[in-house]
């Protein structure tokens, strides 16, 4: 139990997806630039990876991984090469049906998440997450917790530098380095505050 | 007609300087700068993604009037899916470490933005030859900002360039040290910013 918490607090901060791995970036910058659609879209992140890293793992580890088709008689085939391109039939896959299965059962949450979700599908941090379940070979309740933990540090991410972008509208920041420049300026500074946890052991 | 002057020549060139895709598209930040710590890896990491991208550009375009239009996003997925995979797997047979170190990145050229855009934007729309340059051109213009911080950081971070001493011991013994800050991800973000910055007041001039 205790070394589950401390892997969520790492994906949260210290190993933080974002910050630390600089995944899914394209997203950050563009989105961040209103309040309202960072926090629907950092929900949807963590829904989606909360979801999507599990499914991965099970595909992985009874289809793909070597040796994984011994309860089909096929002990000897190794197909962890088609990883690739595996999980990202699967993430596309479980994010429309994500969507349909909102949009059906729940109007006020595809209101607020629909317009999303299929950005989603092509977000390094949904790949980077399943990829990085199997480079560090969690085990199932792992990449659970994993899979959470990263969006949680996603959202978070992403709400602040909404909230210090929507701070930034007063400042006189210098010709040339307005927009992008400042932006990642920012996030490095931001990063800098997120490793500051890396001395916390549990 | 001058070489310089060719529609094929411009779609190669443009995107290195005037219209480079991390610095005026802010495209494809993502996975790239993880791998920057080191020359080593990011020049590999550069001729990755150039290839992947020229390749996924020349192929779409050479199909794009077969391609259906509400399925074209699938269509152009499993092409790029494909060439990474082929990446990888050539990697691994003969840049083993590398692609060891490499880890994740290289799966990640499938979810980066810029080969998805160059597809959408300009190989659904042009002649395959042409498509073929323009890939060239963004993967080149992305993989020089790669190398650039890929430069400052190994230089200022381990005093090393490819793996290689270069601040010589003199300087160490007379107490200079290596800027343990350089190694560490905040350094990216911030060397982005000031290259940005750099590249927006000299275009200007």
């Amino acid at each position: 139990m205790e070394n589950l918490i401390g892997l969520f607090l790492n994906s949260v901060f210290v190993g933080n997806i974002l910050l630390s791995y600089f995944l899914g970036m394209c997203s950050f910058v563009a989105v961040s630039k209103n309040m309202d659609t960072a926090i629907g879209l950092g929900f949807a992140v963590v829904f989606v990876l909360s979801i999507t890293a599990p499914v991965n793992w099970l595909v992985f580890h009874y289809l793909l991984s070597p040796g994984a088709l011994r309860w089909a008689g096929l002990g000897s085939v190794d197909l962890s090469f088609l990883k690739f391109i595996t999980f990202i039939a699967v993430i596309a896959a479980i994010v429309q049906m994500v969507e349909m299965v909102i949009d059906r059962y729940s109007p006020v949450l595809y209101n607020a998440l629909g317009v999303f979700l299929p950005l989603i599908a092509v977000n390094c941090a949904i790949l980077g997450a399943s990829l990085f379940m199997v480079e560090r070979d969690y085990s199932f309740v792992e990449t659970v917790v994993f899979g959470f933990g990263s969006g949680v540090g996603w959202l978070m991410a992403i709400v602040s530098m909404a909230a210090i972008r929507i701070k930034m509208r007063y400042a006189d920041v210098p010709k040339g380095l307005e927009g992008f420049g400042i932006t990642m300026i920012m996030t490095g500074l931001m990063a800098m505050g997120f490793m500051l946890f890396s001395g916390i052991t549990l | 007609m001058k070489i310089s002057q060719s529609q094929t020549f411009k779609a190669f060139s443009e995107p290195i300087v005037k219209n480079n895709p991390v610095f005026i598209q802010s495209l494809g930040i993502c996975s790239a700068l993880a791998v920057t710590v080191q020359l080593n890896t990011a020049v590999v990491m550069a001729l990755a993604m150039t290839l992947v991208t020229a390749f996924s550009s020349l192929t779409l375009s050479a199909m794009r009037k077969v391609i259906p239009r509400n399925v074209r996003m699938i269509v152009e997925l499993s092409v790029i899916a494909s060439l990474v995979i082929l990446a990888d797997e050539v990697l691994r047979a003969f840049f083993y470490d590398i692609s060891k170190q490499l880890s994740v990145f290289v799966g990640l050229i499938i979810t980066n933005c810029i080969v998805m855009g160059r597809a959408e934007t300009y190989a659904l729309g042009n002649p395959p030859i042409r498509s073929f340059m323009d890939g060239l051109g963004n993967g080149a213009g992305y993989g020089s900002v790669l190398v650039i911080v890929a430069f400052i950081r190994e230089l200022f971070g381990a005093g090393k360039l490819f793996g290689f001493a270069i601040v010589p011991q003199t300087f160490y013994d007379a107490g200079y040290m290596n800027m343990g800050f350089m190694q560490l991800a905040p350094a990216a973000f911030i060397i982005i910013g000031l290259l940005v910055w750099l590249q927006k007041s000299l275009m200007k001039g």
